[in-house]
Formats: C-alpha cells, structure tokens, sequence
C-alpha cells in the first residue's frame, strides 16, 4: 500500500454542502462610501447613534491598511473592498408571524444541511436564530427563553427592543478602532445575534445560530454580542455551513462576550465554509474577530471551536480576564487540507488577581494544507498569582502539508505561571498498517486516530455538536491517506 | 487453508525467502523456528501485506484463493490475523473503541450484524478475564504505556475477538514471564477449531510445551530445511540450529 496515495483518495470527497438557493434578494450595488453606510443604517432603521458609531468606524478604517493585517501566516490576492455588495437581505413582504410562513426555498436549504430549525427541535433543547445571508429570518422559542427574562433575537432587533443594552455593551470588548477587518465591519455590519441574560439566570438550552452565506458576490459582516449578567449561565452554539462558489467570498465577522460577577459562556462553534476545491479554487477567507471579556469576579468565558472549512481561517478567540479569579479557556481543532491555510490560536490576557486561563489546540495539516497556531499569554503587572497552561499539538498526514507553532509569553508579574507544552506528530506508516491489520480500511484508520487526538477538544462540545464536529472532520480529510 | 508455494520475497533489494513451501490445513497448528535473520519475521509479515515487501516469486493460496493480491485489510477481513512482534502504539484512541471498530468491520465482512456498544462490553469483559487482563486495559489509549507483556496480551485480547480463521503470531512468546506464556497460549488454544489454523513463529520451544504443534518447521536462509513434529523442537532446543544447517548442506 502507499499511504500517501490513500490520503489522497481520502481527500478527494466534493463539498457536500454546495447548492445555492433561488431566492429573490434585496441587494445593493458594489462599493462602499458613507451613503451606503447610511443606507444599511435606514434600511435598518437604526438610532441616530448607532449610525454615527458606523460612520465613526468607516472614517477610521479608511485610514486604515489591510497590509498592517497582514501579519499572519496566510498568503491571499488582493481584496478588492468596492466590488463587494455590503448589503443583502432576502425579499420578506410582512411579518412572519410562525415557522410556516418563511420561504419554503429557505427552509428547503435549511433541511438539505440538516439544520433542526422546525419545532420538533424544543423537544431537543435547542433554540434556533436562522441568519440567511445578513437578516434573521426566524426565530424560535423566543417565548420560552422570555419567561426567564432572556433576550436571544437577531442583532437588529436587538437595537430595536433593548437599546440601552446594545448601546452599553457595543464596542466594549472590540473597539470600533480595533483592526482593519473588525472595523470595517463595525461600519457595514448586517446583522447578527443578540443574547442578554438577566442576573442570575441559568439559561435551559443550548443558543444555536446557523450563519449562512448564500448571495454571490456578498461579503458578509456578522455582529454578535453575548452579555450574561451577574451569576447568569449561557451556552452559545455557533454552526456554519455555505453553498460552493467558485469565487473568494470575504467573511468578517465580530464576537463579543461580556460575562459579570460569577457568571459563566460558553461558547462553541464548528465552522465548515466553503474550503474552495482540491486545486485551492475559491473558498470563504474567514477574518473574524472574537473576544469575550471577564468582567466580573470568578467569571468564565469558554471558546469550543472546531475549524474545518474556509480557504483561509485567521482568527484568535480571546479572553480578557479583567475580574479577580476570573477563567479564561480555548479549545480548538483546526483541520486544513488541499491548500486551505488557518492562522488560529487565542490571546490570555490576565489583568485581576488569581486569574486562570487553559488553551487547548489541536491543529491538523494534511494535503498542501498550512497550519499556524498562534498563541498570547500575557500577564500584567498587577495579576498576581495568575496561572497558564498551554497544550499546543500538531498532526501531520502525508508530507506536503506545514504546521508551525507561533507562542508569545509575556509575564509583568513574578508570580504567574505559565506552562506551555507543544508536540508535533505524524500518522505514521506502522500505525495505519496495524490498523488495516485489523480489517479497517485507510480511511477509518486516519479518522480513529485524528479523531482520538481531537477528543480532548470534542470532549467539551455539547454532544451533538461533537458527532457533527466528528462528521466534518472525517468529510474534511476524505482523501487524505493514499 | 494456506498453501505457500515456492515463495522468493526481497526486502530493499535483499532475498530474505528464497523458495518457502509450506502447506497448512485447517484445524492444524505449524510452529515456525530458525535463527534469527533467517526470514521468520518476513514470512508473517509477508502473509500480512505490510509494505516493502517485494514478492519476486512463488505464490499464496489461503482458502484456495490468490492472498498477495489483497489489500491489508481486505485479508484481515477475509480471516488473517497477525499477531504483531511489536505491537503500535495509538495514542488517543481508546482500546475498547478500536477493538470495537475492527471486530464489527470484520463482522460486517463475515454477513454480521455489528455489535451495539453494551453487547461489545460485555463480550471484551469476558475475553479480558479470560486472558487475566484488568479491564482498565480496555479504556486505556491502544498499547500507549503498556508493558512488553501487556501489549502482547492485548495482540491475543484482539484474535480472540476477531476469530480469525488463520492466526499468524510472530514471536508473541518473547518478553513474556512463564506466567502470561500459559495464559496467552491458553488464549490461543481455546480458537483452536477444526475450521481454524495456527502459525506460529517463535524462538524458543517453550511456548510449544502449552501451545503443542502438529508440525514444526526450521527456516534457515530464508528456506524450510526440516521439518518434523513437536519432537523436532525440543532436539532443536538441545542441540542449536547448526546440525541441521549441516544436514541442509
């Protein structure tokens, strides 16, 4: 047997997500100046200060260079920002007043990814805030999750609804200012989704959004914010699949997670765009920025993220730990095959006293696949008795594909510590062969082991994110071994 | 059940066997012996189809059909079983899940119905005692840690799952206590069957005492030069290889 070429053939299993739906859109026209800012602003019938916040970040950005972003690891032609259309939104005559009345084209899409947006879903737990292209188009169990006091709707209802809340918190844990991609988004941003949970409230079931980019053409700028109050408790499940393009679809979205005085999120996602084809032909570039912030005392903030699409992932889930005893974590697998590039780690910022933080990544390279894991821990002055642990391993299959470890230290106070523990390994020869001894076939055999090095990173999804996740990973690397 | 025929195998461009007959019925169990660098290890591995092994001539007919054009685990399926000298470490999988994975792969192979995870349980239980296993071995990462001993108790744990209709075991008696000998040939013997065959290739004679051979072979050069019953083995034990080196001469 040659196991490169059954990591070949593993590799080869087409998107299995590539349809595009025939629905009638409200699209504008390519480019970018004020006036579609206002645009999207009044379409949206935003305040006044929110218009200005968006104003405030396209003047910014525009002084801004997308080469000072380019710092990573990836490499990727030059974007060309006025040919993209920064506005779509599917045709939606009146109010929706229930799940039957959405498009049947949309929910027809929504199905084929096995996306449980139908009621049957209560009965699993699971609240689900459907966002086709940039506009929420349903939302459940809203009535529910509003007796415990709980806010879950789209972003732009949000602002509609609880105003003060989006204004407190907007921008506080990402700056307008914060870096080229987060910035133009603060401009152009769509919609997203909005989660408050009220003090003391433990919310009963997993949040689920679907982010979906559909429309040709349109960049897609999603803003979500997640504020749980003193003692509250929420888990937000993130799940991303797109139809196949044959054109780099840019995707620059923001994240920010304020957690109180005790309050825990969790927050996971498994993110399978469009990775482009085995030639490296198209593909979504991934330029997100998440970052939760640990306000509060004995606060936690929990990123889960299992990266398996995108041509290009760059992308950092951080933890601010701003409150004594706070705890920050990151798990990750990261996966990239034929020629995708994922530039991911996490940034550990301890600020209060006994601050806790674990990153946990798991990075998986194989065809022509690039993998960087780029990592910040950084102790200030004042965080005493601050503690680290960093596990950071990489799995190589076939021998074309790179992995690279990036981890910065930064201690201000003698007091911290900080462990930092990196492997690199590879699939070897002896281990598929024994394997395939034993009847399996190549390609389980990758699968088993990949997925026995993931498993500390699985272990922490909600149990059916861990099967999808296990899903992916296995359709990722079709082709793999040969 | 395995009918080797002149069979010539290079390893990086060096003879190893050069013209290997041998002829094993079902129900038997052969033990293979000889020196080391005299081609044991190369013939199970052969059988096997591990890679780098070149075959240049001869032929392999298990249950009547061509075995060397088969993929690993389309053998493994069809019955043969290795019992690896050093077994491989997997770490991060689970041992119980992988033996799951292959016994229901070669059930699904053999028209089964696969095991659901509580018949699974209760089935590797019961093998592990057999051999005198602890069961925390069963949620242990595949032979990651494990002792010499231990991780060829695990190789005998999996034939004993796997029922395989040819079982080749490849020096699965070095590194092991006289102890874990007896409970591993015991696990041995308890497949013997008449529709089942034993290969087992070993360096000292001992293991013969618990797992007795219908017939013992000498494979010296990379050739069978004698062959004889289980008597051949113990004369082999007292008086070394060299007489019968002289006698192929």
């Amino acid at each position: 047997m040659s196991s490169t070429s059954d990591i070949a053939a593993l590799t080869e299993r087409e998107y299995q997500a590539g349809f595009t739906t025939a629905v009638e859109s409200d699209t504008v026209p390519p480019g970018l100046d004020e006036s579609v800012i206002a645009l999207i602003s009044g379409k949206k019938g935003e305040p006044a200060w929110l218009l200005d916040w968006r104003l405030k970040a396209f003047r910014r950005w525009r002084e801004m260079r997308e080469e000072d972003a380019r710092w990573a690891k990836v490499k990727f032609p030059p974007i060309d920002y006025q040919a993209i259309s920064y506005y779509s939104a599917p045709k939606a005559g009146k109010k929706l007043a229930s799940m039957d009345e959405v498009d049947p084209e949309i929910r027809k899409t929504f199905e084929k990814l096995g996306i449980p947006l139908s009621e049957q879903k209560l009965l699993a737990g699971v609240a689900v805030d459907a966002v086709f292209d940039s506009v929420s188009v349903a939302t459940t169990f809203k009535a529910k999750l509003g007796e415990l006091g709980i806010v879950f709707c789209s972003f732009s209802d949000a602002v509609k609804s609880h105003p003060e809340l989006v204004r407190k918190y907007l921008g506080s844990v990402v700056p307008y200012s914060d870096n080229f991609f987060a910035t133009l988004n603060s401009a152009v941003f769509t919609d997203g989704s909005f989660v408050y949970v009220p003090k003391g409230v433990r919310c009963p079931m997993e949040l689920s959004t679907y982010f979906r980019i559909n429309e040709a053409k349109t960049g897609q700028f999603e803003r979500t914010l997640i504020v749980a109050d003193e003692g509250a408790y929420v888990s937000y499940l993130e799940g991303c699949t797109a139809p196949m393009r044959d054109e780099n679809q840019l995707h620059a979205a923001v994240v920010e997670l304020v957690a109180l005085d005790d309050a825990t999120i969790k927050y996971s996602t498994v993110q399978n765009w469009y990775p482009g084809d085995k030639d490296g032909r198209g593909g979504i570039y991934n330029f997100v920025t998440k970052r939760g912030a640990c306000r509060g005392a004995r606060s936690k903030i929990s990123w889960t993220q299992v990266e398996t699409g995108s041509a290009i992932t760059w992308k950092y889930p951080s933890c601010i730990l701003q409150g004594n005893d706070s705890v920050g974590e990151f798990y990750s697998v990261a996966v990239t095959n034929h020629y995708q590039q994922a530039d991911t780690g996490t940034k550990m910022i301890h600020i209060g006293r006994n601050t806790k933080s674990t990153i946990v990544s798991k990075g998986i390279a194989a065809g022509h696949g690039s993998q960087a894991y780029r990592g910040l821990v950084e102790v200030n002055q004042k965080a005493t008795g601050a503690r680290n642990h960093s596990q950071c391993d990489s799995l190589l299959i076939g021998d074309k594909c790179a992995a690279h470890t990036f981890p910065y230290l930064e201690a201000r106070n003698s007091s911290a510590q900080i462990e930092h523990e990196a492997t690199t390994s590879k699939i070897s020869d002896d281990q598929l062969f024994y394997c395939r001894q034993r009847g399996l076939s190549s390609e389980d055999a990758v699968n088993l082991i990949v997925n026995g090095f993931c498993k500390e990173v699985f272990r922490e999804l909600p149990m059916e994110f861990a099967v999808e996740a296990q899903k992916l990973l296995a359709v990722t690397l079709e082709g793999a071994v040969g | 059940m395995l009918e080797i025929r002149n069979l010539h195998v290079r390893v990086e461009d060096k003879p190893i066997l050069r013209g290997v007959d041998l002829v094993i019925r079902a129900g038997e169990v052969h033990a293979v012996m000889g020196p080391n660098g005299s081609g044991k290890s190369t013939l199970a591995n052969v059988l096997a189809g591990r890679e780098g092994y070149e075959v240049t001539q001869g032929s392999v007919l298990f249950r009547g059909k061509d075995l060397l054009s088969l993929a690993p685990e389309a053998r493994a399926r069809a019955g043969v079983f290795l019992a690896f000298q050093y077994p491989v470490e997997i770490p991060g999988v689970g041992n119980s899940y992988f033996m799951k994975a292959a016994l229901n792969t070669v059930r699904e192979a053999r028209g089964l119905p696969p095991l659901d995870a509580i018949d699974f349980l209760k089935l590797v239980k019961q093998k592990a005692k057999e051999l005198e296993m602890d069961e925390t071995f069963l949620s242990r990462s595949v032979n990651e840690g494990f002792s010499g001993g231990e991780k060829k108790r695990n190789e005998i744990l999996q034939l004993s799952l796997l029922e395989p209709a040819l079982a080749v075991l490849d020096e699965t008696d070095s590194g092991l206590d006289i102890d874990a000998l007896r409970v591993v040939a015991d696990g041995v013997n308890r497949l013997r069957s008449p529709e089942r065959a034993v290969l087992a290739i070993t360096h000292y004679q001992r293991l013969l005492d618990y797992l007795v051979p219908d017939r013992t072979h000498v494979l010296i050069g990379g050739r069978i030069a004698k062959s004889g019953d289980r008597s051949l083995a113990l004369e082999l034990e007292k008086r070394g290889y060299a007489w019968i080196e002289a006698e192929a001469q």
